[in-house]
Order: structure tokens, then C-alpha cells, then sequence
């Protein structure tokens, strides 16, 4: 049995303060095609009187926790968070996915969750000049785990070094030092390993004397933001430091990328942060870009069904990939590119664009990778 | 000479009120022992007739001067007991009152330590009666004439009303024209009757009568003075000319201001044409454009609740008036697009007034789908949009094809309250709107005597309400007009000019602007009419130069004094031992 205090749960997550008005299940990008419905879960909480069975409800394993719910609740509840901790209460039990349990595990023993050793993170840099936290610098470059091992998400991290070098930007990494920021791992409800890998993470960055920071992935950056608890760090999303220099004219673009654009906003990029702006002055200010608008954009932009640690294990139903309508949604403004500024959402479009086979039509490029092009 | 303060307990059981719970007796034994006391008597009721007969005929012959009564609250029976004592000649401020029964005998059990508080109350009130000031209360002549701010149907009726009951009236408006809101709407709920059939001539007989002067396109851009004698400066915006105004009253009825729906994006309000707001509608519903040219719309969907009850934005409030404008304007579109299938999606429909739950039956049966659940976004499809929501009754996620669709953007404070708010020193409650004296008993008044509130700018209403309401206001506004003279409160702030530096610490605290700085002598001067006694000015001044009659500092001190020291020690003991055994 997976019992919960459900009264004691409604009222440390403020459920009591429900209307059941349902925007949060209306804008749900996967409530059309799981089972999952937020709204039904806090009135089931509500309902259950003392005590809520967790068993069987696997639809919680489906939300990518995009925060469309959270934005939309005119009472300021948030079944996001809710569900985090419904999913912490399963995991607390023990009973995890296989694949949750091999990532969750990597993070404790090699700071990453797609099993990497941790010797091989700093591969990436090459043959690039980087500076380490070591030599000193101004600000600290958190690259992450995926932009640290996936072949794809690294180059990234590459375009970003060359962008910010060419911007002035003093800035160095942590090497083999750094370790998983624990986002996803909150998200997969281990809330333990998550405060054992905050706390090392702050001991660490307090170790160099560490006050402003970037982050290649809008993940990293919402989780030293707001879930590391008062660290008083300056987080940055790397597209943020980017719109500066772009604004101050800072880089010096010597080509040009002559292509229509449309862009992708990252749920921890927007819906989180509301970094809505600073990713498109950035691409505005790349010479040759035409930006143009999907339907869905900004608060309305629809996630990728990247987050949540959904990267790990896929829900109750599948179905079409929320990516793919993506993809149709870009090409059906005639973009030839589709920017996005998130190692998830890079990913899962790019495998969407594989998928529909439409390779020959649209590109999914992250901006930093559009902009050192342009340089 | 020294004054010799010759003081009458009388302690009330009230029934058995306080009885019941506290010895009355021992409370009158007790009293008649402290210093100054002449006379205690207890009496079963105080406040009737034979109970204040007692207290009369103890000051005639027993010459008291000054009156304690330990019985209810202040505001209960304050004022019986100072009308008594001025009968036969004392002055009302020589009375002092302990309330023994609801912070005493109402509250506490049938125990020692109860009547041992009752004689700590009683003891306190005696040390305070022993210092109190006889006061003068001083009337002052009333100018006959009523200032109406905002010319919106609250305003016209207001005005209307004061200048019908024979007073001349200012009735000043910010822009050219007057109707307010109520002039964009259509018709009304739930008769249908159209807005211009009640309207106009209620226009009519504001501009064309005698005793009102309109103030067109003006602001009021200052107010001094207080209740009976305002001076209100008026700026009309087009010459920048400045009138001097004087009223006995004045009446607020500044409005709303409509939600702006661009502030839920989500719903594509400004993006999408056919995303229109329920204001929008009764424009194109008065020049017959619904459905009238070009393609007619085959569904039109209705969302309840934008910007209203939404804590997201700071408007956590009901806007009232929204589900019966979507319920008038959904029958309207099954009339006059009886093809078009009409959704409206609601969180509860309110159809709290008279006659409006059976319109909404009739609306429900005209063939208007309700479906319960608050959409949450609006998304293109084609040349139609797709409302995505929740059917909660379903529990299934829904999108919804639409050609039109009306948003039911709720009512906001206008922008402009804060300045008027800034002028009057009125006071806002949490959602902006400005705050009426008393919720129930004083709904049209405000903390500044001779300040009315009228319609909208109060919080949200219907046309009727704001109506109701702003023959109240007019009503509560010819008071001080027909008495034409005010008391005012003798209880107010003085200033001790040798201690006062003049830093204006008090001005800043007070809410009456009744303190103001001596261009000569570079003190602190309070104007003891708008002054109504509320002590934060003697909290706020750093050289404790600011006393209040009637609660003075040493007053105070007394009172607290006798708290400390005079309990008699046995039965103090015996009680904190209780106590601290019950704890």
C-alpha cells in the first residue's frame, strides 16, 4: 500500500485553496492524451479524507512539469509542485522505475544521471582555451550534465566558450569538479539525493568564492534560482548574458545567418522564469535572422515533454510525442529553423524532426549555436 | 485651587450578565475603598431608568463630579450614561466607563480570578476618573451645499437626489460627457431593457436642473476644511482654470475600470481578432454588427471570470456583475444567430439578485450550453480557435472550435483612485476599491465625517445596486446638510508648544490632515475639527509633545498604574495560584 496523510498533504500544499475551475488540466499539454488530470488529483487528495492510495496512479510519472498549471491557477495552488511531492512519496516507498532507478543512481555515483564517468566531463572543451574556476575568473560557466556527454548538446557548450570569449566574458568551468545541479532528480521525486547534491554543490561553489554564475540549460538555472535554498548566487541562463552582449554590441557578428527562425520557448526557460524577451533579442541581434512567431509562443509555448526527468521514462500513454506537434507547428510558419535554448528540448525536437522525416525542411539549432555561426 | 476628586462607582450585573460570573458585591466593596471614591452602589440594571436615576440623584446630593460605570462595552452605553450625567449638569467627558461584561464576565469563568479582573478594571477605570478634563463639544455651521465627484449613474443619482431635497450641488466629471460606464453598455440585466431608455433621462434631468452645476472635463485637484466646510479646488482641463468649490458634503462616486485581458496572454486578447471582451460585445451588439455582415459565426464561446477571482493578478474578488452580462449576452447571440452553438464556461454562476436566477433558467433554456470548468488557453486552428479547457463535470481535458469568443473581463479600481485616495485621505481595502467606514453598518460612509462613497469605486455592482447605493450616499450626505450645524468630537490631539520641534512626524502619520505646521511660530498645530482623536500622532511624536484630550498620557499612566498595584494581595494569591495550577 502506498498510503498517504492526505489532509496533512492538502494542507501543507495549500489544496484547500481549489476552486476546481480545471484551468490547470484544461492547459495541460498532456492531459489530451494520458490520464493525467491535476485537477482530478487534488479533489481525489481533497476527498479521500485521511488517507490517499498512491497505488497504481502511474498517470504522476507523466507530467514534465512544464508549470502550465501553476501559471494559469487563479488561486495560486500548485499541482506541479503537488505532484513532485506525490511522486517523492512513491519513491520515498522505494518502488522507482528501472530506468529512474539506473539515473538516479549514476547522479549519486558519478554526478550524472546518464551513467558517464565522471573523468570524461570536461571531454567536450577539446581543444578550446577555457579557463578553470582554479585559474580564477569573474563568473562561473555551469555547463551540465548533457551539454557535458551528449555529442549532440556539446556542441553547445563549444559555441557558447567561443561566443563569450569573443564577448569578453570572464568566465571558467569547474572540469571534472562539477556535478549534477540534482533538477531532474527533485523532479523524479528523490528529494533525499537531491538536498546531499545542493549541499555539495554549495560547499563546492562557496570553495572558490563563487558569486555569478551561467548555465547552458534553463534546468540548471531554475534549480540553483529557486530550489537551492538561499544561496544568494546570481544565476544567469546563458541566453540572458547573451542578449547583453548583443545589445551592447559587444560580439562582433562577421557573417551572416540568412534564414527564417522561429523559436521554441524552454518551459524552464519561460513559463518558470519568465525569460521571455532576452532569448529573442538575442536572435534578433544575429545578422540575417528573420524571427518569426509560432501560434504558441511564450506563455503559450508547448513543451517538448522534455523535463520532469522524462528524459528517463516515457508515461502511462505515449502516444504522439508532444515534440512532433511541435515540429508541425514550426514548419507550418515556414521557419527553416527551429531555435530553442534548452539541451531537452533540443534533443527531443531534433528527434521529432528524425521522426517525421522532415530533416530536409527544418533544423532544430540551439541560439548559441546560431549565433557563433554568425560570427 | 486644587481639584478633589469626588467619584460614584456604579457596578451593573447586568442581569446576570456579569452577575452570574463576577461578585458583584465584592467588586462594590472594593470600589468604595479606593482613593477618591465617595459613593459605590451596585444595581441589577445600570442603564435602565432607576439605574441612571441612581447616579442623578448621587451627583445632586452627594455633589460628585466625576462617574464611573462598570458595566458593557463603551459603544454600547457610553452615550446613555453622558447624556445622563449632563442632565443634571455635569459635563459629559467626566464619565469614565469599565467594561466588565465582554472582556470580563462573558469570557472568563465563574472564579475568583474573574472578579479579581473585574476589580482591576473597575480600579484602573477609578485612577483614569480621577484625572479626567471636563470638555467643551463645539458645533460649527454647515455650507448647504453637496460636491458629487464622478458622473457615472452613481453620481448623476446622487447629485440628483441632494439637488431635488433643495440643496445646490457641484457635480464634477472628468471627461465631456456624462453616463459613465453604464453609457457603453447595450441593454440591461435581466429585464433587456436598453441602457439609453434609463440612461438618458436621468441625464436629462441632472443637466437641465436648477440646483446643479455641471463641471464638465474637471478634476478636483485639492480639499481642505471638514465636514460642513470643505474647500475643494476644480481644474478644468481644457482653460486650466481653477474653481474654488465649497460643500458640507461630498460624494465619491468615482467608478471602475475594466480588466485588461491582455494581462492573461493565454487567452489571446489583442492577438486574435475574434477574441473580443464582454464590453466589445455590447458595442457590436448596439450597431447591430453581430453576425450582421460577413461570415457568421457558427460557435461563439463565453469564458467567465477574466481578471476576476484571480489571486494570480491581485483581484481576488467576485466582479458581480459578470455572469449575468455573459448570461444577457449569450441569449442575445441565440436570438440573433439561432444556428450558432452558444458555450459558456463558468466556475459557479452567481444569479444571486431579484429575478436573476430565473433569467438564467431562461437563458439555459433559450438553448445556451453551460459547461463547467475556466478555459485556460486559446490557440489557433485555421482560421478558427481552438478553446482548450477542462469540462470538470466530464473530467476530461476539451478543446472547444470557436468563431468568436467573449471574454467577461471583471471590474478594477481606476488607476486615478490612489490620487483621489491621496486628496480625501480615504482608505482602500486589500482589493484597491476604496473602504467604507463599517462593512454592514456604515456601507455608504467613510473615516472622514462628510465623505460618502457612491457605486463602483467602492467595489463592484450592478446597475441597481450602484443606483441604491447612491441614494444612500445622497441620503447619508443631507444629514450634516439639513442639520446645518456639526458637533465635533471634543476628544482630540493638542499640541505642547514648548516640547513641539516642529518636524512633522504627525502630519505624516495622521489620516485626517489635521495637523499642519504654524508658519510663524514653526510648531505643530492641530485643527480640532478634522481631528478625530485617533491617538497616532502622540504615538508618532519623538518628543511626546502631542497629547490627546481625554486620553492623555497621565490618564493612561494611571490607568496602568492601578493594573500594577492595586490588587488586594490575598486574593491575588490565592488567584495566580489557581492559575498557574490551571495552566
Amino acid at each position: 500500500m502506498l498510503q498517504i496523510d492526505s489532509r496533512q498533504f492538502a494542507q501543507e500544499h495549500d489544496l484547500y485553496a481549489c476552486i476546481q475551475c480545471g484551468k490547470c488540466t484544461g492547459g495541460c499539454p498532456l492531459a489530451l492524451k494520458t490520464r493525467l488530470n491535476p485537477r482530478m488529483i487534488i479533489y481525489r487528495l481533497l476527498v479521500a479524507g485521511n488517507g490517499f492510495n498512491l497505488e497504481g496512479r502511474d498517470e504522476l510519472w507523466d507530467c514534465t512539469t512544464c508549470s502550465t498549471c501553476y501559471s494559469r491557477c487563479p488561486k495560486q495552488v500548485n499541482p506541479m509542485e503537488a505532484i513532485i511531492a506525490l511522486r517523492s512519496a512513491i519513491v520515498e516507498k522505494g518502488r522507482v522505475h528501472p530506468n529512474v532507478k539506473t539515473a538516479l543512481e549514476s547522479t549519486f555515483r558519478h554526478g550524472n544521471p546518464l551513467t558517464m564517468p565522471r573523468e570524461d566531463r570536461a571531454k567536450w572543451v577539446g581543444d578550446l582555451p577555457v579557463k578553470l574556476m582554479s585559474d580564477g575568473a569573474e563568473m562561473l560557466y555551469f555547463v551540465g550534465c548533457s551539454p557535458s556527454y551528449d555529442p549532440r548538446v556539446q556542441q553547445v557548450a563549444r559555441a557558447i566558450v567561443r561566443l563569450f570569449q569573443q564577448g569578453g566574458v570572464d568566465f571558467g568551468i569547474l572540469a571534472e569538479e562539477e556535478s549534477c545541479c540534482g533538477s531532474e532528480v527533485r523532479r523524479l521525486g528523490e528529494a533525499g539525493l537531491f538536498e546531499m547534491i545542493a549541499e555539495e554543490n554549495q560547499e563546492l561553489f562557496k570553495g572558490y568564492g563563487i558569486a555569478r554564475m551561467f548555465t547552458t540549460s534553463p534546468h540548471c538555472f531554475n534549480a540553483f534560482k529557486h530550489d537551492y535554498p538561499g544561496n544568494g548566487l546570481q544565476v544567469q541562463h546563458y541566453t540572458q548574458v547573451l542578449a547583453d552582449l548583443v545589445e551592447r554590441r559587444q560580439i562582433e557578428f562577421g557573417r551572416k545567418f540568412e534564414k527564417t527562425v522561429t523559436y521554441h520557448d524552454p518551459c524552464y526557460l519561460g513559463k518558470h522564469n519568465g525569460v521571455f524577451d532576452e532569448p529573442r533579442v538575442a536572435l534578433r541581434g544575429i545578422p540575417g535572422v528573420k524571427l518569426v512567431e509560432m501560434d504558441r509562443s511564450r506563455q503559450k509555448s508547448l513543451c517538448c515533454e522534455g523535463g520532469g526527468g522524462r528524459m528517463w521514462l516515457e508515461g502511462t500513454n505515449p502516444g504522439t510525442r508532444l515534440a512532433q506537434w511541435r515540429v508541425q507547428e514550426a514548419l507550418d510558419t515556414g521557419a527553416e529553423i527551429l531555435a530553442t535554448a534548452c539541451p531537452f528540448c533540443l534533443l527531443t525536437l531534433e528527434e521529432a524532426v528524425k521522426h517525421l522525416n522532415v530533416e530536409d525542411r527544418l533544423r532544430v539549432m540551439d541560439i548559441a549555436e546560431i549565433a557563433a555561426q554568425a560570427l | 485651587m486644587t481639584f478633589i476628586p469626588k467619584i460614584g462607582v456604579y457596578i451593573c450585573h447586568c442581569g446576570i450578565n456579569i452577575s452570574a460570573t463576577v461578585d458583584v458585591r465584592a467588586v462594590t466593596e472594593f470600589a468604595a475603598r479606593l482613593p477618591g471614591v465617595m459613593v459605590a452602589r451596585d444595581y441589577t440594571y445600570m442603564c435602565s431608568d432607576p439605574g441612571q436615576a441612581l447616579i442623578k440623584n448621587d451627583i445632586q446630593e452627594l455633589g460628585l463630579n466625576r462617574v464611573v460605570v462598570a458595566s458593557c462595552s463603551p459603544r454600547m452605553h457610553e452615550p446613555t450614561f453622558r447624556a445622563a450625567i449632563a442632565e443634571v449638569g455635569l459635563n459629559p467627558y467626566c464619565f469614565e466607563m469599565a467594561n466588565i461584561r465582554e472582556q470580563c464576565s462573558w469570557v472568563h469563568p465563574n472564579e475568583t480570578a474573574t472578579t479579581l479582573k473585574a476589580m482591576q478594571l473597575v480600579s484602573s477605570a477609578v485612577a483614569k476618573a480621577a484625572r479626567l478634563e471636563p470638555l467643551q463639544v463645539r458645533q460649527v455651521s454647515v455650507t448647504p451645499a453637496a460636491l458629487v465627484i464622478g458622473g457615472g449613474i452613481a453620481g448623476l443619482q446622487a447629485a440628483l437626489d441632494i439637488a431635488e431635497a433643495g440643496f445646490s450641488v457641484t457635480l464634477v466629471e472628468r471627461s465631456s460627457q456624462l453616463g459613465g460606464m453604464v453609457a457603453s453598455l447595450h441593454r440591461t440585466f435581466p429585464s433587456l431593457q436598453p441602457v439609453s431608455e434609463l440612461l438618458n433621462p436621468l441625464i436629462e434631468r441632472v443637466a437641465n436642473h436648477p440646483r446643479i452645476r455641471l463641471l464638465l472635463e474637471s478634476e478636483v485637484v485639492d480639499v481642505s476644511g471638514f465636514v460642513g466646510n470643505f474647500q475643494v479646488q476644480v481644474r478644468n482641463r481644457q482653460s486650466e482654470k481653477t474653481l474654488p468649490v465649497g460643500a458640507g458634503a461630498i460624494v465619491v462616486a468615482t467608478g471602475f475600470e475594466v480588466f485588461d485581458a491582455r494581462r492573461r496572454p493565454e487567452l489571446g486578447y489583442g492577438v486574435y481578432p475574434q477574441v473580443i471582451t464582454t464590453l466589445d460585445f455590447e458595442r457590436l451588439a448596439a450597431s447591430g454588427q453581430l453576425g450582421g455582415n460577413g461570415a457568421q459565426p457558427s460557435s461563439v464561446v463565453f469564458i467567465q471570470c477574466v481578471g476576476s477571482r484571480d489571486r494570480n493578478l491581485g483581484n481576488s474578488y467576485c466582479s458581480r456583475t459578470c455572469c449575468m452580462v455573459t448570461a444577457r449576452q449569450a441569449k442575445l447571440v441565440r436570438e440573433i444567430l439561432p444556428q450558432a452553438q452558444v458555450t459558456v464556461f463558468y466556475m459557479d454562476v452567481r444569479a444571486y439578485g431579484k429575478g436573476f436566477e430565473e433569467f438564467y433558467d431562461s437563458v439555459r433554456e433559450s438553448g445556451v450550453l453551460y459547461r463547467r470548468g475556466n478555459p485556460s488557453e486559446i490557440i489557433r486552428q485555421g482560421d478558427r480557435l481552438l478553446v482548450r479547457a477542462e469540462d470538470t463535470l466530464l473530467g476530461e481535458a476539451v478543446q472547444v472550435e470557436a468563431d468568436l469568443v467573449v471574454l467577461a473581463v471583471g471590474m478594477m479600481p481606476r488607476q486615478e483612485a490612489s490620487a483621489i485616495a491621496g486628496l480625501f485621505k480615504l482608505s482602500r481595502s486589500a482589493d484597491g476599491f476604496f473602504l467604507e467606514a463599517h462593512p454592514k453598518l456604515r456601507p455608504v460612509d467613510t473615516a472622514i465625517a462628510g465623505v460618502y462613497l457612491a457605486g463602483c469605486c467602492q467595489g463592484p455592482k450592478d446597475i441597481a445596486e450602484t443606483v441604491a447605493q447612491a441614494r444612500a450616499a445622497a441620503a447619508a450626505a443631507m444629514i450634516p446638510l439639513m442639520r446645518g450645524q456639526v458637533q465635533v468630537e471634543a476628544a482630540t490631539a493638542f499640541v505642547d508648544e514648548e516640547l513641539c520641534a516642529g518636524c512633522g512626524q504627525c502630519a505624516q502619520v495622521c489620516a485626517f490632515a489635521a495637523l499642519a505646521l504654524h508658519p510663524v511660530r514653526g510648531v505643530m498645530r492641530v485643527n480640532p475639527v478634522l481631528c478625530q482623536g485617533c491617538g497616532a500622532c502622540a504615538v508618532a511624536c519623538p518628543s511626546g509633545a502631542i497629547n490627546v484630550h481625554h486620553f492623555t498620557f497621565d490618564q493612561f499612566m494611571a490607568q496602568l498604574e492601578a493594573l500594577a498595584v492595586d490588587l488586594p494581595a490575598p486574593l491575588a494569591l490565592q488567584a495566580a495560584e489557581e492559575l498557574t495550577v490551571e495552566a
